[in-house]
């Protein structure tokens, strides 16, 4: 590895797109959607990055255009300064072994006729890591590493609960030695109890293993958990980022104010005066001019240039926000209805 | 306060392949007052989702309602219902939501049209008396445009406008109970806070009590009057919501909250609750949290019954027992 890489951030994507096109009888009839539109971050060596926001932000489609599992629109990835994109089929397979991710719902990323054991060995063996009179000592020791008996090798994806096929995710995940792993709202479908000990497990891996994580979720109670950086999406942009701490704590894009709020907090004590913000997300193929969040904001300077101009990332405060007025942004709001 | 709802020891049994009865429920006791919200709060595998499908008598077969379970509904014993009368019940006595609403509307008939059958169902009133009634329960549920919304087929609403259509079908017949089985579970955040809001204006507007099934510690802090945390198909914690938060007693509740990232205060590492729920066939003797309790001793090997913490706050640990 040379100086240069080894200072340059182990991630950097710049102006990521990603457009859906409509297929079928109507195909090119319709606008295309316009999932991510424009999106740049960069993963630092050991580091959690916290993508955030709700269902058809596009922050799923930034993680699966970054391991090229989809096809990018635009833009560049450059992983350890190589850019991802412009790859052949076998450089890619390459690549790959170094980045990996794991998903909601494990159980529909695992073979349902494969024992665990030849799913964790999947990896090792395309990429022909080890020996195969070895591959079952190191199945055992991945099984071990993530919390599960070894002897659960023999035995089928659907014999275990929800947390255990997590983790077993993991362990498959962890065959092939990556640096970098994506976690796709890894433990939104978890019970609360099982959840933290997923929390738990991938922090220690984080720690032993030196792994970067793209972390994507929506809740941030979680995302303060695990992350120490946070982007916040919507519409396909990424509309503020910024430190975990400062950002939750003086957010400055009006839409990460309305996420926060709305968040339920387990302590009847702290009845706080609650943003409740009206309407649904616009649709991504047709989305607001001007400012995607101006026909939901509760801003008090909104105006017509809100609708007009479209706002880029500026430093405000700690974190950067893509909002004309963030200087001034509210942190409570008169409730509505 | 009026009771409008009594459940005592409800019982419900499965068969297992041994030729025995697993019992996913197994002595559920509790009341609902009007106008009050009760969470019932628990994990995969508690039985929560159960005992509210017991309350409308919805436990699919081979599943039963073990026969010493008493469920009353003001005067009438739901367990002894048939009929018509058992139809009187569901919906018109007690309304329920579900948490995937797509999975409960029809595909194929409009959001009015669903709206109006489940108001036929209980009125004799004309297809243009429901149409008019659909329209003001839509607005009621804070549905824009309810004139439009009305022609929509469930497809082509969001997620949170079709949990609001659910929520005016479920109201439809005026029940004097809503039980919500974790209604906003599916949804996002800013979408979930405005579900709850409706939730709440429609239980002060109505004087309805609200029996709302989740597993989110965070939704029941800021909705509900009283809490009961389910473990392994019993009540094991019972209190109003703030002294619960205040004083939470039980080790499975106190695991709970320890397992709950926040959003507030020093970030430490999560203390979760060791290993995981045992499937009913697999519940130990005695004290069913008992392998998984930091705090086990002798007597854990007994099982507790529900006792006094402090005012209106039970717990089935024997912790709670007075040193004699």
């Amino acid at each position: 590895m040379t100086a240069a890489s080894q200072a340059s951030p182990l991630l950097q994507v710049r102006d990521l797109v990603k457009h859906y096109h409509a297929t079928g009888i109507l195909r090119s009839s319709g606008p295309p959607v316009r999932a991510v539109d424009g999106v740049s971050f960069e993963v630092g060596r050991g580091e959690t990055l916290a993508l955030v926001g709700e269902s058809g932000c596009g922050k799923s489609s930034v993680g699966r255009t970054i391991l090229r599992l989809q096809e990018p629109t635009g833009g560049h990835v450059l992983f350890e300064g190589v850019d991802l994109f412009p790859l052949e089929r076998t450089e890619l397979r390459r690549m790959r072994r170094r980045m990996q991710i794991i998903f909601q719902d494990p159980y529909s990323s695992l073979n349902p006729r494969m024992t665990v054991g030849a799913a964790v060995a999947e990896g090792i063996e395309i990429h022909r890591l080890a020996p195969p009179k070895e591959i079952p000592d190191r199945v055992a020791a991945l099984l071990s590493e993530v919390g599960l008996d070894h002897s659960y090798a023999g035995r089928y994806p659907h014999e275990f609960s929800g947390g255990q096929r997590q983790r077993i995710g993991i362990a498959r995940a962890l065959a092939v030695e990556p640096s970098f792993i994506v976690c796709d709202e890894p433990v939104s479908a978890l019970d609360v109890s099982v959840q933290a000990q997923v929390l738990n497990l991938l922090a220690d891996l984080q720690r032993d293993r030196g792994l970067s994580y793209l972390f994507i979720a929506h809740d941030l109670a979680v995302v303060r958990q695990i992350a120490r950086r946070v982007a916040v999406m919507y519409l396909g942009r990424i509309v503020e980022e910024g430190p975990t701490e400062p950002l939750l704590a003086r957010p400055r894009h009006p839409y990460t104010v309305a996420l926060l709020s709305a968040v339920p907090i387990p302590d009847p004590s702290q009845r706080r005066s609650r943003i409740v913000l009206g309407g649904d997300l616009p649709s991504p193929s047709n989305p607001p001019s001007g400012c995607p969040f101006h026909p939901r904001c509760f801003h008090p300077r909104k105006d017509a240039r809100c609708t007009r101009e479209l706002p880029t990332l500026r430093p405000v405060g700690a974190t950067v926000a893509a909002c004309h007025y963030a200087e001034e942004t509210p942190l409570d709001i008169p409730a509505t209805g | 306060m009026t009771r409008v709802l009594e459940v005592e020891n409800l019982r419900v049994s499965f068969p297992d392949s041994n030729g025995g009865r697993i019992r996913p429920v197994d002595g559920v006791t509790f009341a609902l007052d009007r106008g009050e919200t009760m969470a019932l709060v628990g994990e995969s595998g508690s039985g929560k989702s159960l005992t509210s499908l017991a309350l409308l008598r919805l436990i699919p077969r081979p599943g039963r309602i073990e026969p010493e379970s008493v469920i009353r509904l003001g005067d009438s014993n739901v367990l002894a219902l048939e009929g018509e009368a058992l139809r009187d019940i569901r919906g018109r006595r007690i309304g329920m939501i579900f948490q995937d609403p797509m999975t409960s509307l029809n595909p194929v008939l409009t959001a009015g049209y669903q709206i109006a059958e489940a108001i036929r169902a209980h009125y004799p009133v004309s297809r243009a008396e429901a149409r008019e009634r659909s329209l003001r329960l839509l607005q009621e549920v804070g549905i824009p445009d309810p004139s439009s919304r009305l022609d929509a087929y469930p497809h082509q609403l969001s997620g949170g406008m079709r949990q609001r259509v659910m929520i005016a079908i479920a109201l439809a017949a005026q029940p004097e109970i809503l039980v919500a089985d974790e209604p906003t579970t599916a949804l996002d955040v800013t979408v979930q806070a405005q579900i709850l809001e409706v939730l709440d204006r429609l239980r002060v507007s109505r004087g309805m009590a609200v029996l709302l099934i989740t597993h989110d510690l965070g939704i029941v802090a800021g909705r509900a009057d009283r809490v009961a945390v389910m473990y392994a198909g019993q009540i094991v914690e019972e209190a109003p919501t703030a002294r619960l938060f205040a004083n939470p007693s039980h080790p499975y509740t106190q695991g709970l909250f320890a397992s709950v990232p926040r959003l507030r205060g020093p970030v430490e590492r999560l203390n979760p609750i060791p290993g995981t729920v045992p499937p009913p066939a697999a519940w130990p003797a005695g004290c069913r949290f008992r392998p998984r309790c930091p705090k086990a001793f002798d007597k854990c090997q007994l099982e507790p019954p529900l006792l006094d913490v402090e005012a209106q706050h039970r717990m089935r640990c024997w912790l709670a027992e007075k040193p004699a």
